[in-house]
C-alpha cells in the first residue's frame, strides 16, 4: 500500500494533493478566525463591541459572511472585460496561497523545500499585483480603475525595499532556503541570537512595507473609501469580492510568516530550557497578526505623494545603504560574527 | 511526469506568445505575454536553473510587465486603425520570416557539434555548488569588470531617462515635506485625556 503512494503516478499525485489539503484547510480555516480577529482588535480599540452576535462571543461571524457571500448573484459591470474580471478574484487568491507551499512551520514541516524559497515568495508575492490592476482595469469605471492604478505603482515601490531587505538576510545566511535562515538564528542565547537584533531597524522597513505591500491601512489607498469609494474592489460583488478579500488576508498572513521566520526565528525556542516546535511559530505569528490588526486600527491614512516620497526616497536609500553595510559587517566579521552567521557556524 | 510538465509549459508558452500576436485587445495582448513569461519560467525550472527562473519572474513578470500593463491601460489609441496598417505590409513580413525560418532549418538541419564540447555542455555546474553558488562566483569573481561595467551602463541610461523627462514647472505649488514635517504639534493640534472606556 506504502508502495502506491511512492512509486505509481497517480499515487505520487493523489499524495501531493493530501499535503497540499493538509495545508490549506487549515490555513483557511483559521483565516476565518483571523478575519474575526482582526474585526473585534479594531472594535476594541476604537470602543466598539465587534461581531458578537453569530455563535458565542460572534466566533462563527466568518462562516455567515462566507454563506451570504456565496448565495448573493455576481452582478458583472456593462461594458465589462467578463473573463478577466472573474479572472482577477481568482488570481489574488491563487498567488496569495500557492506561496505557502515554501513556508515551513517547523523542522522539516514543508510542502516543497526548494533551494530559492525566499525568492519564490517573492516573486509569487511579486505577482499579487495583478490580480488588483486586473480588477481595476477589467470593470470598466472610474474608481476601479483609479485604484488599479495606485495599487500598481504602490506595490512596485514597496517591493523595491522588501527585495533589498530580503538581500540583506541573506547575505547574513549564506542561503536563500526557509530552513537555513531559520537554522542560522539558533543559538545558546535564544531570543537573542535572532535577526531582529543585528537586522533591527530592517524589522520596522519591513513591517512597514509589508503593510504596503497588502493594502493594509495606513497605506490602503487602492481602495481608500473617502476618496475612491472602495477602489478596485467597487464593481465587485458575492464569491469574487469573497475571494478579494480572502486573497488580500492570506498574503498579509504570509507577511507575518515571512517576518516571523527572517526576524523572529521560526520555530526556534524565545529561551533554550524550552523545546523547539510549531506552536512557537504560531504564536509569533500572531503576534505578528496582532500588529498589523493594531496598525490598522490606530493609524490614519498616508496620503498619496506622502506614500511614494517613503518609499522612494527614505526606505529604498535606508534598505539599499543598510545592504552594503550587511555586506562589509558579514566580510570583515564586524560585531562578532553578528552579521555572517555562516562563519560562527550559530 | 517531466515529460508531461515539458510539454504543458511549452504548449502553453506557444499559445501565450501566439494570443500575444493575435489578440485584439492590447491589454489581453499583455496578459498573454505574461503566461508566455510564466511558462518559460517553468520551462527553466524543468532545467534545473531554479535561480534563472525566479529572476525572470520577479523581473520580467513582476516589474516590467507591470509597468507595460501600466501604459498599454493608459493609452488610448486606435488598435483597429494599427492593425488594419499592419496588414499592407504583411506580405513582406510573411518573407522576411519564411527566409529566417528557412535559415534556422538549415543551420540546424547540418549542426553538429563537438564530442568534447557535448559532455562539458553536459556537466556545466561542479557537483558540490548549486546553482545560484555558481552564477555569483562567475558574475562576482570571474566577470567582475564586465559586471560592473553593465551596472555603469545602466546607470547612465537611467539618468539620461531621468535629465530627459525632468521638467521643473514653476507654476504647480509642491508639498514642501520638510515644512510639513517640522510643523509645531502645539499648534496643529489639540491633546485631550480620554478616560478607558468612557471616549470623548
Amino acid at each position: 500500500m506504502a508502495d502506491f503512494f511512492f512509486t505509481n503516478p497517480l499515487g505520487i499525485g493523489l499524495l501531493i494533493v493530501g499535503q497540499i489539503m493538509l495545508l490549506v484547510v487549515p490555513l483557511l480555516l483559521a483565516l476565518a478566525f483571523l478575519m474575526y480577529a482582526d474585526r473585534k482588535i479594531w472594535a476594541a480599540v476604537q470602543l466598539r463591541r465587534g461581531p458578537n452576535v453569530v455563535g458565542v462571543f460572534g466566533l462563527l461571524q466568518s462562516f455567515a459572511d462566507f454563506l451570504k457571500y456565496i448565495v448573493k448573484e455576481v452582478v458583472f459591470p456593462a461594458g465589462a472585460d467578463k473573463a478577466v474580471f472573474l479572472l482577477a478574484p481568482m488570481v489574488t487568491l491563487v498567488m496569495a496561497l500557492v506561496a505557502w507551499a515554501v513556508i515551513p512551520f517547523n523542522d522539516g514541516w514543508v510542502l516543497s523545500d526548494i533551494n530559492v524559497a525566499i525568492l519564490y515568495v517573492f516573486a509569487v508575492s511579486s505577482l499579487e499585483v495583478y490580480g488588483v490592476i486586473m480588477g481595476g482595469w477589467a470593470s470598466n469605471s472610474k474608481y476601479p480603475f483609479l485604484g488599479s492604478l495606485r495599487s500598481a505603482a504602490q506595490m512596485i515601490s514597496y517591493e523595491v525595499s522588501i527585495g533589498l531587505i530580503i538581500i540583506g538576510i541573506i547575505i547574513s545566511t549564506g542561503s536563500l532556503n526557509f530552513g537555513d535562515i531559520v537554522d542560522a538564528q539558533r543559538g545558546d542565547w535564544g531570543i537573542f541570537n535572532w535577526y531582529w537584533i543585528p537586522h533591527f531597524p530592517m524589522l520596522f522597513l519591513f513591517f512597514i512595507s509589508s503593510l504596503a505591500e497588502t493594502n493594509r491601512p495606513p497605506f490602503d489607498l487602492p481602495e481608500a473609501e473617502a476618496e475612491l469609494v472602495a477602489g478596485y474592489q467597487v464593481e465587485y460583488s458575492s464569491t469574487p469580492f469573497l475571494l478579494f478579500m480572502i486573497g488580500e488576508l492570506v498574503a498579509v498572513v504570509l507577511m507575518c510568516a515571512l517576518v516571523v521566520l527572517m526576524f523572529f526565528g521560526g520555530w526556534l525556542s524565545p529561551v533554550p530550557f524550552l523545546p523547539d516546535g510549531i506552536f512557537w511559530m504560531i504564536l509569533k505569528m500572531l503576534l505578528v497578526f496582532f500588529m498589523f490588526a493594531m496598525v490598522k486600527a490606530i493609524t490614519p491614512r498616508y496620503r498619496y505623494d506622502q506614500l511614494m516620497r517613503v518609499g522612494w526616497k527614505v526606505f529604498l536609500p535606508l534598505s539599499l545603504g543598510w545592504v552594503v553595510f550587511v555586506s562589509f559587517a558579514a566580510k570583515f566579521d564586524w560585531f562578532w560574527g553578528g552579521f555572517a552567521r555562516w562563519t560562527t557556524g550559530g | 511526469m517531466i515529460a508531461f510538465a515539458f510539454y504543458l509549459f511549452a504548449v502553453s508558452a506557444i499559445t501565450g506568445g501566439l494570443f500575444t500576436v493575435i489578440s485584439r485587445q492590447p491589454v489581453h495582448s499583455v496578459l498573454w505575454l505574461i503566461l508566455a513569461f510564466l511558462s518559460s519560467a517553468g520551462l527553466f525550472v524543468l532545467l534545473g536553473a531554479e535561480f534563472v527562473a525566479m529572476l525572470l519572474v520577479i523581473v520580467y513578470v513582476g516589474a516590467v510587465m507591470v509597468l507595460f500593463v501600466f501604459v498599454v491601460m493608459m493609452l488610448d489609441v486606435d488598435f483597429a486603425a494599427l492593425k488594419a496598417e499592419m496588414a499592407r505590409y504583411m506580405p513582406l513580413a510573411l518573407l522576411i520570416g519564411l527566409i529566417l525560418l528557412m535559415q534556422f532549418v538549415m543551420v540546424f538541419g547540418v549542426w553538429e557539434s563537438n564530442a568534447a564540447a557535448e559532455s562539458l555542455r553536459a556537466q556545466v555546474m561542479p557537483e558540490d555548488r548549486h546553482n545560484i553558488e555558481a552564477l555569483g562566483l562567475i558574475l562576482y569573481d570571474h566577470y567582475f569588470l564586465l559586471f560592473q561595467l553593465a551596472g555603469l551602463i545602466l546607470l547612465v541610461a537611467m539618468i539620461g531617462a531621468i535629465v530627459l523627462t525632468l521638467r521643473h514647472r514653476s507654476d504647480v505649488r509642491r508639498q514642501d515635506v520638510l515644512a510639513q514635517m517640522w510643523r509645531d504639534p502645539a499648534k496643529a493640534m489639540e491633546l485631550k485625556d480620554v478616560k478607558p472606556g468612557q471616549g470623548l
